[in-house]
């Protein structure tokens, strides 16, 4: 008889981180399929690409860095990496981008902080603002517009050739985005006007949302509150990244003939998934119950701003990358109280 | 009875670990028997050991004082059955680090034999302090887990408590004594409540049981019922299960919205908590004059057949008890004392069942799975979420594995009451727990370590001051000595000597003594520095110049000790 | 020449306001510290045992706070206390100065063979922190609380009957290592 003597507890809850990130995936699942039926097949050729690149990266970056490899690798955060970078990223970029964002999402955003767990900075998020200030061109030319407004839709072929052959005829199936196009029309038209184009309409209906966009963006929700529900992350980040988008938006762009409306901010963009699955990056958000709240607000904040006055029309992972340099100073002055104390613990104790 | 409805106040965080209680609730509780030999540690209690009364060979009788508290803060120790003592000697006991600790052997006789008891009359009309002696002598200590000795908690002045609060709630999974103790004990309990009542004078008495136990829940209803007085003021309260809501202040905290203060102790907002096992010890001890000296103990795991609550003299060791359920002893994997949450595991089945000894779980290897392999914290949070006393786990992991003490301390550690509750989540398998006792341990330890050095400064301090005292008192007397001396001469010169002068030395024996002995001790420190040397030259040391020098000394020192011998010689 | 005059006139002010406020924070907000001497002095591990060449602790923080001595005397302190005090001072830690003895892993209490102790008194005239018991020609014997291990006793003893042992811990307070695992994720860090 040979008895263990470890520290209690004894009993822990079955699973591991990767029983974590394979849950985000799944999650993931019914936006991926709804943004492949509106924009064609390209996300799912940049997801196998990205993936692909990654897990090869970390497996090589484990090797060098004397970890074991199988180990690592079965915590599945590179893959989610990869998956939530190559949904980002635009359906048809070039695949030299998609591997440029990933190679530095994994390598230099990820490892060169010490791998997971120590990465102040969300890799995914990293990869895709690296390429967007890099390649403005590839980056905002690579959107499809919904397949409701092409003529055929887009095959694998054309896809593929897309991605990894030659560009020369994409202008045939890209668009720019929603939130780009009203940002721009709205300087000379009125919304009226702006809802002239087709991409504000579904074939039969006339009200004030994308094509295709707004069931993106209630997949992304919907995988969302299904995390919420398996209690992977808490509502705070989320609804505080929402409700706070929400009110400025209510509050500065009430009028849609000068700025972009509520609706397009919740549903035309990367908001959804911004909101439940960048946002609530564990390892770089803030990690108190009030953190949270405040790191989402300041996000939301951000996203506003910066699709209202600044260059990008969509600021997802700008504003993420953003509150992550705040989200260490936001947890040590969001301490709750402990059972017992008066007051809750502020900022690093002192050294005297 | 009426019925109270009761604002129950949910505690932060908490899990909902799986039960695994039902197995062993089929059996009412059975009597274990009495083992060929009983091994009683003599501190089963927090506070100072009890210290022995008896000899190897002497015989006592059933619940005969075999060892005593001596401080307040102790407990008595009786012996459970009849026999011989055996041994008093050290002998591994239910602790964490697996070390042993001093205890009392009894080889039991089997008779089984009482002297005649008696408990006090009229009870509820004593004197408090008469209650209190009486639990004193029976050597109760809480029973729920902590062991703080009874009598200590019920010497509170009544004036401070106004809540009495009785710990039915037992949330750690596997664990069914109280429960198995409440269903058939009921009646028992009440009384044993109404003394501390006797004793304590609360305004109110709750009883916080978890909704899992309907029977024993019942049961205590029922014998309130029957209590013809139904003025007396205790409530069976139902809380809802989730661990660990049988944690005092998170019991506290469910019952009343308070918190007991950090550092402070519950009677600070005037209340007492007692755990269900040890109200029974009391009732037992006060109106039947029983000593404490069996427990009821939940035996259960995959390895044992007949999973049951026994009724287990102290002392019993553990595989006694295994044997007695039916246990395959080798496919035990993990024998755990306690529950699986705050338990701890031992891995030598001698150690025997004390006061605090609840449950034991002897588990295989697929009931509680080997601690996985830990990843990378991934700040989930899931930890926070967790974590019934609001700290911070993750913080907390960081700071215990880079041993920054000071920042553990600052974000609370000490407030961790290590419920395992974060270990529990977490989904990266990390020993969350066992970081925090190292990180409590180490910063026990520098505290120590700087009280201690605070006391050898103070003691150098003092020491210094006295030198300097006694080298000036010695100034002192020498002027003294020099001003009377002189003043001898001066005498000396107006009146004519009228004897010799008196030796300089008023004792040359002694003097001689001294010097011999001055000469020895010169000799054996010549000869010490001479080994050294030689040891040193072997060895080819560069200190060898320098003891050479040192030798060279002592030989000088030897050669006038030596000198100044001859001279009081002759 | 008026912009010129303006703008000098100007930076004078600010000048005399951002003065007067560091002034004013710096007397404020002054930082009441303990004299440097006590604060080395908190650091040493306070056994007293001379191995640093200073006759006991104080005087050697007087001699690292006077600038006399390096930091890294006292082997009783060990590289932790080195730490600590070039943490305080802002300067780099050393290693320990082997000439003045090694850094022992275990702390040692001395015990007086009692039976052979033949009352000398001399053990008790070396202890630094009075911590041996007896009178002359009676047995003497060690308050093993009080012992702060520092070895000066063994040296006088005529008759050899000293001996530092290591101090054995009760269980009490025995407490959990930190968990391998993580140790082993360290060093595979490589
Ligand atoms: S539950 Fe584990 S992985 Fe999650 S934050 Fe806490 S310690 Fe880290
Ligand atoms: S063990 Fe400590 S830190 Fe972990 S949940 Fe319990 S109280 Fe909180
Ligand atoms: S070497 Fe000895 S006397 Fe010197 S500082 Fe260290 S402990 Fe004190």
């Amino acid at each position: 008889m040979n008895l263990l003597n470890i520290s209690s507890p004894h009993a822990t809850r079955p699973g591991n981180t990767g029983t974590v990130m394979l849950t985000v995936l799944a999650a993931l699942i019914p936006g991926i399929a709804v943004l492949s039926y509106f924009f064609g097949p390209g996300h799912l050729i940049q997801i196998c690409l990205a993936s692909a690149t990654a897990l090869l990266c970390e497996a090589a970056i484990l090797y060098v860095r004397k970890k074991p490899i199988l180990f690592y690798l079965t915590d599945y955060s590179a893959l989610l990496t990869a998956v939530l970078l190559a949904i980002s990223l635009p359906p048809y970029a070039p695949y030299w981008v998609t591997i440029v964002a990933t190679l530095f999402a994994i390598i230099i955003a990820k490892h060169l902080y010490g791998g997971l767990g120590q990465n102040p900075f969300n890799p995914a998020m990293i990869g895709f603002a690296l390429v967007l200030v890099s390649f403005p061109v590839e980056m905002t030319t690579s959107w499809s517009a919904p397949s409701a407004l092409l003529n055929s839709s887009i095959s694998i072929q054309d896809a593929l050739r897309y991605i990894f052959l030659s560009r020369e005829t994409i202008d045939a199936i890209t668009m720019a985005t929603p939130l780009d196009l009203y940002k721009h029309q709205v300087e000379i038209a009125t919304a009226t006007e702006i809802y002239q184009d087709p991409i504000f309409h579904g074939p039969n209906s006339d009200a004030s949302i994308a094509l295709g966009w707004q069931w993106v963006n209630f997949a992304f929700l919907l995988g969302g509150a299904f995390l919420l529900w398996k209690k992977i992350f808490t509502w705070h980040v989320p609804v505080s990244l929402l409700i706070s988008l929400s009110l400025l938006s209510l509050f500065i762009g009430w009028d849609s003939d000068s700025y972009v409306p509520l609706s397009l901010h919740l549903f035309a963009g990367a908001t959804m998934l911004g909101a439940f699955f960048i946002a609530t990056d564990p390892v770089t958000a803030s990690t108190t119950p009030l953190g949270k709240l405040i790191y989402g607000a300041g996000i939301g904040i951000l996203i506003y701003v910066i699709r209202t006055w600044g260059a990008y029309p969509d600021a997802v992972a700008f504003a993420v990358l953003l509150m992550n340099f705040c989200a260490p100073l936001i947890d040590q002055y969001s301490q709750p109280r402990t059972y017992g104390h008066k007051k809750a613990v502020r900022g690093l104790a002192k050294k005297d | 009875m009426n019925m109270h409805h009761y604002t129950l106040h949910d505690f932060k965080g908490g899990i909902h670990p799986e039960q695994n209680k039902s197995q062993s609730t089929g059996q009412d509780i059975s009597t274990a028997g009495i083992p060929k030999i009983l091994i009683l540690p003599i501190s089963q209690h927090i506070g100072a050991p009890a210290v022995p009364l008896v000899k190897v060979g002497d015989v006592v009788l059933k619940g005969q004082v075999i060892a005593q508290g001596e401080d307040f803060v102790s407990c008595n120790l009786h012996a459970p059955t009849s026999g011989v003592i055996s041994a008093i000697s050290e002998a591994p006991v239910p602790n964490q680090s697996g070390m042993q600790d001093t205890c009392i052997q009894i080889t039991t006789d089997g008779n089984d034999s009482w002297p005649p008891i008696k408990g006090l009359d009229n009870y509820l009309d004593a004197e408090p302090q008469a209650l209190i002696e009486a639990i004193s002598q029976a050597g109760i200590s809480g029973m729920g887990g902590a062991g703080f000795p009874t009598h200590v908690k019920a010497s509170i002045p009544a004036s401070k408590i106004d809540t009495l609060i009785i710990n039915a709630a037992e949330c750690e999974p596997y664990i069914t004594s109280d429960d198995a103790l409440m269903r058939e004990n009921a009646a028992d309990i009440i009384k044993g409540i109404e003394i501390l009542q006797a004793i304590l004078k609360p305004q109110q008495c709750y009883i916080g049981i978890e909704d899992n136990k309907p029977e024993a829940i019942k049961a205590l209803q029922d014998a309130l019922k029957e209590n013809k007085d139904d003025t007396h003021g205790i409530h069976v309260v139902v809380i809802p299960t989730k661990y660990p809501s049988g944690g005092e202040k998170q019991l506290i905290q469910i019952l009343t919205g308070l918190e007991v203060p950090v550092a402070g102790l519950p009677a600070d907002i005037g209340i007492v908590c007692q755990n269900i096992g040890t109200v029974r010890a009391i009732f037992q001890a006060v109106a039947l004059g029983r000593p404490l000296i069996s427990r009821i103990t939940t035996i259960t795991g995959d390895t044992v057949a007949h999973p049951q609550n026994f009724e287990v003299l102290l002392g019993t060791p553990v595989q006694y008890l295994l044997e007695q359920a039916g246990c395959d002893q080798n496919k035990i994997q993990r024998l755990i004392m306690g529950g699986p949450m705050m338990g701890f595991t031992i891995t030598d089945n001698q150690i025997p069942v004390t006061k605090t000894s609840n449950c034991i779980i002897a588990a295989t290897h697929n009931e509680l799975a080997d601690p996985a392999m830990e990843q990378a914290c991934i700040r989930c949070g899931m930890c926070t979420q967790a974590c019934p006393a609001q700290l911070l786990p993750q913080q907390l992991l960081w700071f215990a594995k880079s041993s920054n003490l000071d920042q553990a301390q600052a974000h609370n550690i000490s407030d961790c009451i290590e419920c395992g509750a974060c270990s529990y989540v977490c989904p990266s398998n990390i020993p969350l727990v066992q970081y925090y006792r190292f990180a409590k341990g180490e910063i026990k330890q520098a505290k120590a370590d700087k009280q201690s050095s605070e006391q050898a400064k103070l003691r150098f301090d003092t020491r210094n001051a006295r030198l300097e005292r006694e080298e000036a008192e010695k100034a002192e007397k020498r002027k003294a000595r020099a001003e009377a001396a002189a003043k001898k001469q001066a005498a000396k010169k107006d009146a004519p000597p009228t004897e010799d002068a008196t030796a300089a030395a008023s004792d040359p024996a002694a003097e001689l003594k001294g010097l011999k002995q001055k000469v020895l001790a010169s000799q054996t420190r010549v000869d010490k520095a001479r080994e050294r040397l030689s040891m040193a030259q072997e060895q080819n040391l560069d200190t060898a110049g320098a003891l050479q020098l040192g030798l060279d000394k002592q030989i000088e020192k030897l050669a006038i000790a030596q000198k100044n011998l001859e001279q009081a010689n002759s | 020449m008026l912009l010129i005059l303006i703008s000098i006139v100007a930076l004078v002010i600010l000048a005399l306001i951002f003065g007067a406020v560091l002034g004013f924070a710096a007397v404020r907000f002054k930082v009441e510290g303990n004299p440097i001497v006590d604060q080395l002095d908190a650091l040493l591990p306070q056994t007293q045992c001379g191995q640093c060449s200073h006759p006991g602790c104080r005087p050697y923080a007087q001699a690292i706070a006077d600038g006399l001595d390096g930091i890294n005397k006292c082997p009783p302190g060990g590289e932790s206390t080195i730490a600590a005090i070039a943490d305080l001072l802002g300067v780099d830690p050393e290693p320990l100065d082997a000439e003045h003895g090694e850094e022992k892993d275990v702390k040692l209490v001395a015990v007086i063979r009692e039976d052979e102790c033949i009352g000398c008194t001399k053990c008790i005239q070396a202890c630094p922190v009075d911590a041996i018991l007896g009178a002359a020609k009676q047995m003497h014997t060690v308050i093993s609380d009080e012992c702060t291990g520092c070895d000066l006793c063994v040296e006088p003893c005529p008759v050899d009957c000293i001996d530092m042992l290591p101090v054995t811990k009760p269980m009490q307070s025995w407490h959990w290592p930190k968990p391998v695992a993580a140790q082993l994720i360290i060093t595979d860090k490589g």
